[in-house]
């Protein structure tokens, strides 16, 4: 009876199985922060592969687990995934372990990511506390390749102090050009050399201006204490609540809505997220 | 729906004969147990013919508490598809038969879920016609009759059962011993059976309005009840390893004993009362306290379906009733929200 002959499943559409991929470079941002380079090793794979910034991708060690991390590289400069994690779990402790040329498993790109395109032709503002420089440096560097699809940019980042900011000389280098503010800002400068300004990162609002903020998107990730405050800023600023976006971590343990770790309610972060507006988060709960 | 007769005594015939096509599992109750449990059957016979739910719902099959997902070593995984048996599930209750189509909407829609999917085109789904007792909330629910979801279905009425055949696969068994059916329903077979529902129907002991529960379950997100039932709540996780629709799991890699990197990463049932259910790496918890996690899983069973796909997760199968050590159940929850007023 033909109805009982064995399924066939397509292994290679197994959304679970962990692709191959290289450690192509890595060197420390912090004393706890370490940047990765991964490449597919399958270079076709590598070359063809997209994602929109904010997404972020499964990473899998055998024998320790698998973990979510967001892409900190851009999709306007394809090949190369890059990564900033800290070394705070079983999987990233693993993971700090390993080599350049040491192999991985990586799945996805999963998420919403940024609504790029609906972003594009408005001005930009992109905040950062501490470890939120992971996700929005895709952001910042995808505005930046497409400049001429944005209008003003400005980038906000404060960090603890000039040792834990992340990605600190390539931030500092675009302070040079003409096409973006660029400022950065430290709580704290004990050594007295600090370049740049210190204070919280809502101390930097005072040096926007001139924006049309019912053209303005503004994205904002960082610890969790600092939404509140920040978001105070924008408001202060009119930009509408639905278009201050947002990126949220969660647990997660499949990344494609199976299984039920990131739930917030009825949302499943890993798909309806990570990057929400502040509108979701006065409308659905728990959000942050 | 083509609907056949088949005498009483013929089950057993027919479920001998299906034994050929695959494994047969039913419900059944061993030496003094009080409750009925989801066993291989070598002899049918074994097999009562009151049926209600058993400890374990179907995803057992559909979905087990431990799910090997691949073989690893070093970097090479190695889908662990292919190996699942045919399984044939007699007398599944028409709550379950609902709560698989839930599932089936959590693990075959976007990115559908290759070890859902092999087990579920595997198993052979045969519903049988139950009867109520003091926890069962489907007729509360809407969900105590079907209308697919099944292969065969069948409704005993005394000397004879109808058999609802749901699927083509469903029409192949029966064709596996045609003499055992009959396609002639006669006029005194309908009355009967419609008599039969109307007993049915009315031998639930308690029902309870439904409606509205999303909506009140919005403006009681800060009502006090949750730390009520957070105080008492144990954190034990039965109310999620006996419900039908719950679907969380945990990912895990169980290496073996031996000088390389090898092993199996595996999945198992996990849930939201657990306090490491919404634990990031770093120690920040999104859901430390017990109220929290007791109102998610509220949350997500009863509001939080209705807006996804239209109806709430609960299919009224009263396990958590019969399950929950500290009387926390859709009952106490329902009522809580709703008042008295919401027992009809």
């Amino acid at each position: 009876m033909r109805h009982y002959t064995r399924p066939t499943i397509d292994r290679e559409v197994n959304p679970y199985t962990p692709e191959p991929a290289r450690i192509v470079r890595k060197y420390d941002l912090t004393d706890d922060v370490r940047f990765f380079q991964i490449r597919f090793r399958d270079m076709d794979r590598a070359l063809s592969f997209n994602y929109k910034p904010g997404q972020f991708m499964m990473f899998s060690i055998a024998g320790v687990g698998e973990a979510p991390f967001s892409i900190s590289s851009t999709p306007s400069r394809p090949g190369l995934l890059e990564f900033c994690i800290r070394r705070v779990g079983k999987v990233t402790n693993a993971l700090f372990s390993l080599k350049e040329n040491d192999i991985i498993g990586i799945r996805g790109p999963y998420g919403n990511g940024f609504p790029v395109e609906k972003m594009e032709g408005r001005d930009l503002i992109i905040v950062v506390g501490g470890l939120g420089a992971a996700p929005l440096r895709s952001l910042l560097l995808y505005a930046l390749d497409n400049r001429d699809h944005f209008g003003k940019l400005y980038f906000l980042y404060g960090a603890k102090s000039p040792k834990d900011m992340l990605f600190r000389e390539e931030f500092l280098a675009l302070r040079d050009r003409d096409d973006l503010e660029c400022l950065l800002s430290v709580d704290k400068d004990e050594e007295g050399n600090w370049p740049c300004y210190t204070g919280v990162v809502t101390t930097l609002f005072d040096h926007i201006k001139d924006i049309d903020p019912e053209n303005t998107v503004a994205t904002v990730c960082g610890p969790p204490v600092m939404y509140k405050y920040v978001i105070d800023e924008l408001l202060k600023l009119d930009i509408p609540k639905h278009q201050i976006f947002m990126t949220l971590e969660r647990r997660m343990k499949c990344g494609i809505g199976k299984c039920g770790n990131c739930a917030i309610g009825y949302v499943y972060t890993c798909i309806e997220g990570p990057v929400f507006t502040y509108w979701d988060v006065i409308h659905m709960k728990e959000l942050i | 729906m083509k609907v056949l007769k088949m005498k009483k005594e013929d089950r057993d015939k027919f479920l001998r004969a299906m034994m050929q096509v695959g494994e047969l599992w039913a419900p059944v109750k061993q030496g003094n147990e009080t409750r009925l449990r989801y066993r291989k059957i070598e002899d049918p016979s074994i097999i009562g013919d009151k049926f209600n739910r058993p400890i374990l719902p179907l995803k057992k099959f559909l979905y087990p508490p431990k799910l090997p997902m691949f073989k690893f070593s070093e970097e090479r995984y190695e889908a662990e598809i292919g190996n699942v048996p045919m399984r044939i599930i007699f007398g599944v209750t028409p709550c379950d038969i609902h709560a698989m189509l839930i599932m089936d909407e959590t693990f075959m829609e976007h990115y559908p879920d290759p070890y859902y999917i092999e087990r579920r085109e595997k198993t052979i789904i045969i519903g049988h016609s139950c009867e109520p007792d003091e926890y069962c909330m489907c007729k509360s629910m809407g969900t105590h009759y079907i209308e697919e979801g099944f292969d065969l279905a069948m409704s005993d009425l005394g000397d004879f059962y109808l058999v609802w055949i749901g699927s083509s696969k469903g029409h192949d068994l029966t064709r596996l011993v045609p003499e055992l059916f009959d396609e002639n329903i006669k006029d005194s077979d309908i009355k009967k059976y419609v008599e039969w529902r109307r007993k049915r129907d009315a031998s639930f002991e308690k029902v309870f309005d439904f409606t509205g529960i999303p909506d009140i379950m919005e403006l009681s997100y800060y009502s006090p009840i949750w730390e009520e039932l957070g105080e008492k709540c144990l954190s034990c996780g039965s109310c999620v390893m006996v419900c039908p629709t719950c679907n969380c799991f945990n990912v895990m890699d169980e290496l073996t004993l031996s000088p390389e990197v090898k092993g199996e990463r595996v999945r198992y049932w996990t849930t939201c009362l657990f306090i490491e259910h919404a634990l990031v790496a770093g120690g920040h918890n999104f859901r430390g306290k017990r109220a929290e996690r007791v109102r998610q899983f509220y949350i997500h069973k009863l509001q939080a379906f209705g807006a996804e796909f239209g109806s709430p997760a609960c299919v009224g199968c009263g396990r958590c009733v019969v399950t929950c050590p500290v009387n926390i159940n859709v009952w106490e929850v329902v009522g809580k929200l709703k008042g008295k007023e919401a027992y009809i």
